[in-house]
């Protein structure tokens, strides 16, 4: 029950505490409606207005991954900066209930994302915002967020060892953006991407997302959002163990 | 004038390693060299996808981008960093020239610039539908070099900012970014509306990545003086800002002794 409440209260405070980041919300909200801008334009000078709204989901979710990977290559790195992340792995509270609610809270911030790229494509593009499964839909924005975060809390996990994390996830912004196909249709990619693709909770979040909106069968695909970030959850909390003792062995925690 | 060189090259270089001490390979390669490469290969898939243009249009906008991370952020951090730092005020109280002592500093970051450019035309050599003719490469040398440089004193004018601004850096990340929409790097400027498109023209890269693709087509460099000259241009008014802003902000600063409050 401690561990719950640990939990809530973390995610609540990361989340209003994120939300009053100025450089948090540009991440969130400006970036996922810049893609979408230079998607919007290219798909019109190529003449493919059809998939607008295509393009508008995917660049939300683009938002979600973009803050959760800015947040979980930064949630280990601020707390050295700050020199809390000793005191915090020290305490007597499992490192993993600290860590787990800041990285989900920064995949929850990416609802702006969703929320502002839906507005911006319908005030500036006019592309119609339907959606066939409300339910669906309903359910699958939150089990992205939960996939994306955990997936995010994974990151974080090995992050532990890593001083440069942050360049680490500077990095992986654009490969996870490509294989996934928030924005690129899979089927464009070269055949070795697939396997990759498939592993990522955000590729069947994003088409959970898009089957819920345009119709289809979004079901399966939110289950196997949930299910992979479950997966995610069990190999962070592993890594976060092995990781903290190895960087308490070697004493690197508080190495910058 | 010997001393002018002195603080412009020597003291530009030492600067650099001063203000850039935090960067090592496990954080530049992640960042400059890897991260570009797949920004080129998301816009020349989303191309294909969207059948806007091909290939070279792509990578020639975006390996000729990717120099932006080093002539923006970069270009901005030797100036607004000695604000950061504390450094500003016995900078300042030197008598050197100013010209010298930060526009020097730009050299490291041009040719930091230059590099990540050059490396994203080999590996979108190696990964895509991307095959100039061996004889355009000092075209598009030449074409890179005056784009970097350019962009570069667009970062300084953004530094320079950053002598009075609490927090520069979120312009210049909006800056940064905002430079794939307006200048050509992805979506072709008939295709924005026009008020956009002008903005674009007076921002760099815009006419550099306009005269590489017209180099990686087979033009010479004869045929895109114009451009290059354009681009030269441009990157010169914004040096021009960039040292107006800097001295400014400085008799500003010593007015108000507000140098280094935040």
């Amino acid at each position: 029950m401690t561990g719950v409440r640990v939990f809530a209260v973390g995610l609540r405070f990361h989340v209003k505490a994120l939300t009053h980041s100025v450089f948090f919300l540009l991440t969130s909200i400006f970036m996922p409606l810049l893609v979408a801008t230079v998607a919007y334009y290219m798909y019109r000078a190529g003449n493919q207005p059809g998939s607008l709204l295509y393009v508008s989901l995917g660049a939300a979710v683009y938002g979600i991954w973009s803050s959760t990977l800015f947040g979980s290559g930064g949630a280990i790195q601020w707390q050295r900066w700050q020199g809390t992340l000793e005191v915090l792995v020290s305490a007597p509270t499992p490192f993993v209930l600290v860590i787990a609610p800041l990285t989900l809270a920064t995949s929850v911030i990416g609802i702006y994302s969703l929320a502002s790229t839906l507005v911006w494509g319908r005030l500036a593009f006019g592309i119609p915002f339907t959606v066939a499964h409300w339910a669906a839909f309903v359910v699958a924005v939150p089990a992205t967020i939960l996939g994306l975060g955990l997936l995010g809390f994974v990151f974080a996990s090995t992050f532990v060892l890593y001083r440069n994390a942050n360049a680490l996830s500077n990095m992986l912004e654009w490969p996870v953006l490509l294989v996934t196909g928030m924005l690129v249709p899979l089927s464009l990619l070269p055949g070795w991407a697939g396997p990759i693709a498939w592993l990522l909770a955000p590729t069947w979040g994003v088409q959970a997302i898009r089957e819920a909106a345009l119709g289809g069968t979004p079901w399966p695909d939110v289950g196997v959002t949930v299910a992979l970030g479950l997966a995610y959850l069990a190999i962070g909390a592993v890594c976060l163990r092995h990781f903290e003792a190895a960087a308490r062995r070697h004493a690197t925690l508080s190495l910058t | 004038m010997r001393a002018f060189a002195r603080v412009f090259f020597i003291g530009g270089v030492i600067a650099y390693r001063g203000l850039f001490n935090w960067i090592r390979p496990a954080m530049y390669i992640p960042t400059m060299l890897v991260g570009p490469i797949f920004q080129i290969l998301f816009f020349a898939y989303l191309g294909r996808y969207s059948k806007v243009e091909d290939d070279t249009f792509f990578v020639v906008g975006n390996a000729i981008q990717a120099s932006a991370m080093s002539a923006v952020f970069a270009g901005t951090m030797t100036i607004a960093n000695e604000r950061q730092y504390q450094t500003l005020a016995p900078l300042l109280a030197t008598p050197a020239n100013r010209f010298a002592v930060f526009m020097g500093r730009a050299i490291p970051v041009i040719a930091s610039g230059v590099f990540v450019s050059a490396w994203g035309f080999l590996m979108s050599r190696l990964l895509l539908d991307y095959d100039p003719p061996l004889s355009s490469i000092p075209a598009l040398a030449v074409v890179v070099v005056v784009s970097v440089t350019s962009c570069t004193a667009f970062g300084l004018t953004l530094g320079s900012i950053g002598m009075r601004a609490r927090d520069v850096f979120m312009s210049a990340n909006i800056a940064y970014y905002l430079m794939w929409l307006l200048c050509g790097v992805n979506i072709p400027l008939s295709a924005l509306p026009d008020w956009l498109a002008q903005i674009g023209r007076l921002l760099p890269l815009t006419h550099g990545i306009a005269a590489g693709r017209e180099v990686a087509a087979g033009a010479d460099l004869a045929a895109v003086s114009g451009l290059v000259w354009t681009e030269v241009a441009v990157g010169t008014a914004w040096a021009l800002i960039a040292i107006t802003l800097v001295h400014w902000f400085e008799y500003e600063g010593r007015r108000r002794a507000s140098l280094e409050t935040f």
